[in-house]
């Protein structure tokens, strides 16, 4: 079989009349032979075309690089499911949106729970005046011993809402199920109807977390669509908050395994030290999440002589602090004990799954998007291909202690030198590129997220696709529980730390 | 345990000694914002056109810090001539009519409802709701419990239970999908009980406005005692708030 998908670039507009349109048995025979043979689904999801008729469009990567392809979309197809893992979630996204049914797909169940964007039938036959989520039978498990503990959506703590449906048998979960959507803002398809002002304020707030990983993936779409191009001292500048926020995420959430094991002090520390790595992005741009500061065309503050100054003088005397609570947190037996072999995803799991970022590489794969496919400053950065092996928390938390060490380096290396850019204002009056696609690639600090812009024929958005990594991980965190202890729960759920509104949209 | 020991030592002691001494924000930080009332009326609609909330008003002279997401952009388009960002992160206000501003606001602490302070002003318990926005106001809202800021030292925790609640601080625009959820927790708190909106999503549905899946503020479904701008509002906004509010 010939190989019929187009090569594309990670933010390079291609027109969309060039993305090979197929029929739909060799649009499905191409993409499931693309992921037997290694490749990973980056993006996968239905759109209306002018004129009416909904499509399919896909964009895989193997190897170092990515394809995409499109057909028509039949209202019911053999779903992809059947012959490939990684596609189910996506099948239902697709199903939920836009009303298509992938027949024999093995778990349909809606995603975020609202009507679908076409008015027709509901796949799920929900009645979305029933405003809760989750009005489906759960999956059940029955027998002597076996019990079910339901959680939220609210949580006992100041987390975002979601359900958990843990199927025990005594203290050993034989599964968890999780069901989301009680964050979902319906971003997606207000992204095409607001004014173009609104575009970059709404992409920040996608995910708080992630506001620069997001804001990276929409700057450099827009920028693809309308010919910008930011200069280098922006680049840095991106690159450079980019792992503040990396390092602010990792180190709160390193802090937070260690209270989940009841070891205080390195809690406390990490708490606090989570802090000077947000306010040194307050510093850069008045906001602790870098919320305003990158914009399509470049960033919008510059980075004085002092402040450069300044962040490397807290850096300074962060990084021994930081290596000696991290220290003190992977050097404790006790420590080591508790996250050692609890809550294992093993490696063809992770690759039939799709694992993505600190959850694939704890797994035994290496995939980094700022490797294999970088922008920004990465172009010049030199990123190890690194992994664990073991898929248990004590390898999700390698990870992240060796990325702490390892984002400190870049942040270290990239404040050396003076950094000179010219601040960007707001959107320049230009026109956007009619009838392109574009997709854009950032290792957020979850992994890889990935924003899709298709365009029309008078260079609207026509669709605008959202993926955060947790979209690929949040079935990692329901395998790691399988047969682990309920009461190892908080550790599987910190070790992974996943989005729900990043999930949600 | 040495090892503990040195650690302990390298970090120091590290609570704020707020509200006694002052604490202050980087240049960049956008707090309270000021409005010049003398600046040319081509400027001003500038101002309004640019901003992505439609938070200025150009012919009342107003901004809308309920709208606000102190992104800077009606600052910067015309050098701070009409809109211009202070340090000052005190910008909580009692009414909701007060987030609508041309640069002063009403002294919190007396505008709070004093039977509030008779009731919670020695121990408040909330419990907080996250309801569909993107999780920065519930990390900023966290990090009231770490060293620096210390919420515990005031009498003021966030429980787990609305049952064991004096009230409730929500953050997010309401999704519809959560809607039930945060209906059924302001019933499940008993009375007398406080409603706190945190974040411009709450207050306004923040930049989700327009969407049909949210709710322009929390007020629409609730009653609503303190609002707390931002985008998300510091920790020191809602420190400030919270003992202004209560104290
Ligand atoms: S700072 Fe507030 S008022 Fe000014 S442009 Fe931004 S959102 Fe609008
Ligand atoms: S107000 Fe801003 S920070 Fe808070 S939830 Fe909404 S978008 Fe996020």
């Amino acid at each position: 079989m010939a190989m019929e998908l187009m090569p594309i670039s990670n933010g390079v507009a291609v027109s969309r009349k060039k993305v090979p349109h197929l029929s739909f048995r060799d649009f499905a025979d191409q993409t499931i032979q693309m992921v037997s043979d290694g490749g990973k689904v980056v993006q996968f999801f239905a759109y209306p075309d002018e004129g009416g008729k909904v499509r399919l469009m896909t964009v895989l990567r193997k190897s170092g690089d990515l394809f995409a392809a499109g057909c028509d979309a039949p209202d019911v197809y053999p779903a992809l499911s059947a012959e490939a893992t990684c596609f189910h979630l996506f099948e239902r996204e697709i199903a939920e949106q836009y009303g298509i049914r992938p027949d024999g797909h093995p778990w349909l169940k809606m995603v975020r729970y609202h009507a679908n964007y076409r008015g027709v039938t509901d796949v799920f036959g929900n009645d979305y005046a029933e405003d809760i989520p989750g009005r489906y039978p759960y999956y059940t498990v029955s027998g002597e011993g076996v019990h079910e503990v339901a959680v939220g959506p609210v949580h006992a703590g100041v987390i975002e809402p979601g359900h958990f449906r843990f199927n025990c048998i005594g203290e050993r979960v034989l599964n968890l199920e999780i069901q989301l959507g009680y964050q979902h803002r319906g971003i997606e398809p207000l992204l095409t109807t607001v004014d173009p002002k609104r575009l970059s304020a709404i992409t920040e707030n996608i995910a708080g977390d992630t506001t620069i990983g997001h804001s990276l993936c929409h700057a450099q779409a827009m920028e693809a669509l309308m010919g910008l191009v930011p200069d280098d001292g922006a680049q840095t500048l991106r690159t450079l908050s980019l792992e503040l926020e990396r390092l602010a995420n990792h180190v709160g959430d390193l802090g937070a395994i260690s209270g989940d094991v009841a070891f205080l002090p390195p809690a406390n520390y990490c708490g606090r030290m989570r802090g000077d790595f947000l306010n040194m992005t307050l510093l850069i741009c008045g906001n602790r999440f870098g919320k305003g500061l990158v914009r399509a065309g470049g960033v919008r503050f510059s980075l004085t002589e002092d402040l450069r100054h300044e962040l490397a003088g807290r850096l300074g005397e962060l990084k021994p602090q930081v290596r000696h609570v991290l220290s003190l947190l992977m050097n404790t037996p006790s420590v080591r004990a508790r996250l050692e072999d609890c809550g294992r995803v093993s490696f063809e799991d992770a690759d039939n799954l799709g694992l993505v970022g600190p959850a694939g590489r704890a797994c035994g794969h290496p995939y980094d998007v700022r490797r294999v496919f970088p922008t920004a400053g990465y172009t010049r950065l030199d990123i190890p291909e690194y992994s664990e092996s073991t898929g248990d928390v004590w390898a999700r938390v390698s990870v992240r202690c060796q990325e702490v060490l390892q984002s400190i380096g870049i942040v270290e290396s990239l404040l050396e030198t003076a950094v000179d850019t010219t601040p960007v204002h707001t959107l320049p009056k230009i026109g956007i590129a009619a009838d392109s696609l574009v997709v854009t690639l950032n290792e957020a600090w979850r992994g890889e997220a990935s924003h899709c812009i298709l365009t029309d024929s008078a260079g609207r958005l026509l669709r605008y696709k959202i993926k955060d990594p947790s979209f690929h991980n949040w079935h990692g965190l329901s395998m790691a529980l399988r047969n682990t202890g309920i009461s190892d729960f908080p550790l599987n759920n910190k070790s992974h730390n996943l989005s729900y509104c990043g999930f949600d949209v | 345990m040495l090892s503990i020991l040195k650690n302990r030592f390298e970090q120091g002691y590290r609570t704020s000694g707020y509200p006694k001494t002052p604490v202050c924000l980087p240049a960049r930080y956008r707090g309270r914002p000021e409005l010049n009332m003398d600046a040319p009326v081509d400027v001003i609609h500038a101002c309004a056109d640019v901003c992505p909330q439609e938070a200025i008003d150009p012919v009342a002279k107003t901004l809308d810090m309920g709208r606000c997401m102190f992104c800077g952009d009606c600052e910067r388009i015309a050098d701070g001539r009409f809109v211009r960002f202070t340090q000052n992160y005190e910008i909580a206000v009692a009414k909701k009519t007060d987030l609508v501003t041309k640069g002063t606001l009403p002294d919190l602490a007396r505008h709070a409802k004093q039977h509030f302070k008779k009731y919670f002003g020695r121990s408040l318990q909330l419990r907080q709701v996250s309801a569909g926005g993107c999780n920065a106001c519930e990390a900023d809202l966290n990090v009231l419990s770490t060293p620096f800021f210390d919420l515990a030292r005031f009498g003021i925790n966030f429980v787990a239970s609305p049952r064991h609640a004096d009230g409730m601080v929500v953050t997010g625009p309401v999704s519809r999908n959560m809607k039930t959820a945060l209906l059924q927790t302001y019933e499940a708190i008993p009375e007398p009980k406080v409603v706190i909106a945190a974040g411009c999503c709450a207050l306004s549905g923040g930049p989700f406005q327009g969407s049909p899946e949210i709710t322009e503020g929390l007020d629409r479904l609730l009653p609503v005692d303190l609002f707390i701008p931002g985008c998300p509002p510091h920790p020191m906004t809602h420190l400030h708030a919270l003992l202004s509010f209560f104290k």
